[in-house]
């Protein structure tokens, strides 16, 4: 299932540099050229990560999710932006966990592209268990 | 050869049934071209001058007959009765229908072949040594650590949004038959006491700033092979340049912050990434190393070979090389004859060479970088039989890296990219040089020609290289000199002026006479050009 968000009522996410300032919020979004890296002495305390996609061929938020959840972050993971029907499974293979696409998604064409494989080579961020491990038990 | 199990199957079959849906979206006009665009590309599949390319990968270069006879029913099929060989040991069709691309990919997945990260910003088709498995001069066969590296790069969902197109070759050979170090990254297998592991060379490539790989690491031990790709290409994925399409590759990354300290920080990332268990356990390789295990080698068979055929002697001094068992050979099939296009075949011609593979080469065939066809083991007893059939279908140029043995890019004539035509000079200059004797006197000499800075024509690895460009709307050739992506990898230097497309013949044949009027016994086209240098020529073409 794919989480969209709603962005009644939360706290707005504050810049890397805002967040890195000032030690109250709980919620701050990457743009591309930030540095993931900068989060993690403070991952407990974030509720929300928004990484930004301003161009969804901008791939370096792939790598941002993964590195957070790699470190422990346990909190919500949005990917905001021009965010589209045929990146959302590697985006959720990263490690997202919610999403703020700027044009509305078809929700069954969302669905149909996280059902289209049900097996992966590799590991990465989310549960799903590489094949070379499903060979070899 | 690789067999797919269920898991690999279903990955293949599930992308079929996606991109039949990506596409049927786009012709129900649900999504834009510009949407489309990165999704066909990640399926090998171009817009170009007057109709979709479609690139089918060639893992590794390696097939078998079953796969090459439907290479050859593809052609016939949705084609117009031909492909094309490429650089990267791949195969494209020029003339491809949007709405016959599910069926197609549909058929290529019932002999467990796909078009999958042919194009893109993601990392595509490994490449390897088309020997390996038959030289002698290995220390492993390469393709099941390019295998490896295959399943690990398909669908990548952390490296499918690279800045740049990827691209990776694996050798474990000192000669290097893959122009390992100017690709993105180039692995070469290496032995440390009596341990194997791969040596990392990060950052090589062409286009229109060439630079060779340098060495990032010269033993990764082979139980951290997959941790340290993936620290690779997550340094690159994010501090590669998205600003500028032409600074966005490896190279200039690696170029632009030093190869210490991309290495610096490769280790760092690595330190991590090893923690996160990505690396197959070894049972995985044994598992798919199997797949690989030397064909049934008869021992004991006659060395001695009937050369009472003229022709058929030149052909095998020529194309057929040293094989590891005595008794057998490895065949080069060249698809350069005088006048054609280089590495185009025929259906009827792919289909000649999946029976002889089926035959004669424990059904076998490799595609090389040079855009040739190898049958990598054959029995020297039959040899004049694969030449007789060859040579009945046209199939037997004996040409192996001479002049008229050239890698040229589509060019004008087909992409939309280019700015000048390559065949046609291809095919003027294999037809000024088509005197067998001449060939054979001038030598080892690569002519690799490029019809944009693109480079998919190779043309900065050439001994001679030629590159189109546009001047004013006019069709330019500049003339290179002095490159290799062999072991002795160098990049050519530029002439000087260019000239018009009778006028770059004419000083490649300048160019040539004038090594011949220098070189010294033993010495081949780029020795003597190492040797004195650009003046001699450059005097010698331009006068």
């Amino acid at each position: 299932m794919v989480e969209y968000h709603a962005a009644e009522g939360e706290e707005p996410s504050v810049t890397l540099d805002a967040f890195l300032d000032q030690s109250n919020a709980t919620a701050v979004r990457l743009e591309p050229d930030d540095d993931a890296r900068a989060l993690i002495p403070f991952l407990d305390r974030l509720a929300l990560v928004e990484i930004a996609f301003p161009k969804f061929r901008d791939g370096r938020g792939y790598s941002s999710a993964r590195i957070l959840r790699e470190a422990g972050y346990t909190g919500e993971l949005r990917a905001q932006g021009d965010v589209l029907v045929d990146q959302i499974a590697f985006m959720k293979r990263c490690g997202f966990d919610s999403f703020a696409p700027e044009a509305p998604l078809n929700p069954e064409a969302v669905e149909r592209a996280l059902l289209t494989y049900d097996q992966h080579y590799q590991g990465a961020a989310d549960a799903a268990v590489p094949v070379w491990k499903l060979r070899h038990g | 050869m690789y067999k797919y199990d269920n898991y690999d199957q279903a990955i293949v079959d599930a992308r079929v049934a996606e991109f039949r849906d990506q596409v049927n979206r786009r012709l129900r006009g649900e999504i834009t071209e510009d949407q489309f665009k990165p999704l066909r590309l990640m399926n090998g599949l171009y817009l170009q001058l007057h109709a979709y390319m479609l690139r089918v990968a060639i893992p590794y270069g390696t097939l078998d007959s079953r796969q090459m006879r439907m290479l050859a029913h593809i052609a016939r099929k949705y084609d117009r009765d031909y492909g094309h060989f490429t650089t990267r040991q791949n195969i494209q069709y020029n003339w491809i229908k949007l709405e016959e691309c599910g069926d197609l990919l549909e058929e290529l997945a019932s002999v467990e072949m796909h078009a999958i990260q042919t194009s893109g910003n993601c990392i595509r088709n490994i490449s390897s040594d088309q020997y390996a498995g038959a030289a002698a001069d290995e220390i492993a066969d390469p393709r099941p650590w390019a295998e490896l590296l295959r399943q690990w790069s398909t669908f990548h969902p952390e490296f499918s949004y690279l800045p740049r197109k990827f691209k990776i070759a694996v050798i474990a050979a000192n000669e290097d038959r893959a122009a390992m170090r100017l690709h993105d990254i180039g692995i070469q297998l290496v032995e440390r006491e009596g341990k194997l592991g791969a040596a990392f060379y990060v950052g090589g490539g062409m286009g229109r700033t060439p630079m060779i790989a340098p060495l990032i690491k010269d033993f990764v031990p082979i139980e951290d092979y997959l941790s340290y790709s993936e620290a690779c290409l997550r340094v690159y994925n994010r501090y590669g340049r998205r600003d500028n399409i032409y600074k966005a590759r490896i190279k200039i990354l690696v170029h632009e912050i030093g190869a210490e300290e991309y290495a610096r920080q490769v280790e760092e990332e690595f330190a991590h990434v090893k923690t996160l268990g990505i690396d197959p356990p070894a049972a995985e390789l044994e598992r798919i190393a199997a797949f690989f295990a030397p064909p049934p080698f008869e021992a004991g068979l006659s060395k001695d070979i009937d050369r009472s055929d003229p022709d058929f002697a030149v052909w095998l001094d020529q194309n057929v090389k040293p094989h590891k068992e005595a008794g057998y050979s490895i065949v080069n099939i060249s698809l350069k004859p005088i006048g054609g296009i280089p590495g185009d075949a025929s259906s009827a011609q792919i289909d000649v060479m999946a029976d002889l593979a089926e035959q004669y080469s424990f059904d076998e065939l490799r595609v090389t970088h040079a855009q040739n066809i190898v049958l990598p083991h054959v029995a020297k007893r039959d040899l004049y039989a694969v030449w007789q059939a060859l040579n009945a279908a046209e199939l037997a140029n004996a040409n192996l890296d001479l002049i008229s043995d050239i890698i040229a890019c589509p060019g004008l004539d087909y992409c939309s990219l280019a700015n000048a035509r390559s065949i046609p000079i291809a095919q003027k200059i294999a037809t000024r040089f088509s005197d067998a004797e001449r060939q054979r006197d001038l030598g080892e000499l690569k002519l690799k020609i490029s019809g944009c800075i693109n480079a998919c024509g190779h043309h900065h690895a050439g001994h001679i290289g030629i590159l189109g460009v546009d001047r004013k709307g006019v069709e330019n050739y500049q003339l290179t000199l002095g490159g290799s992506g062999a072991e002795d990898v160098s990049i050519g230097k530029i002439t000087g002026p260019g000239f018009d497309e009778d006028g770059i013949v004419d000083a490649v044949e300048r160019a040539t006479d004038k090594y011949k009027e220098l070189r010294e016994p033993g010495e081949r086209f780029v020795d003597t050009y190492r040797r004195v240098g650009m003046e001699p020529f450059k005097e010698a073409i331009y006068g």
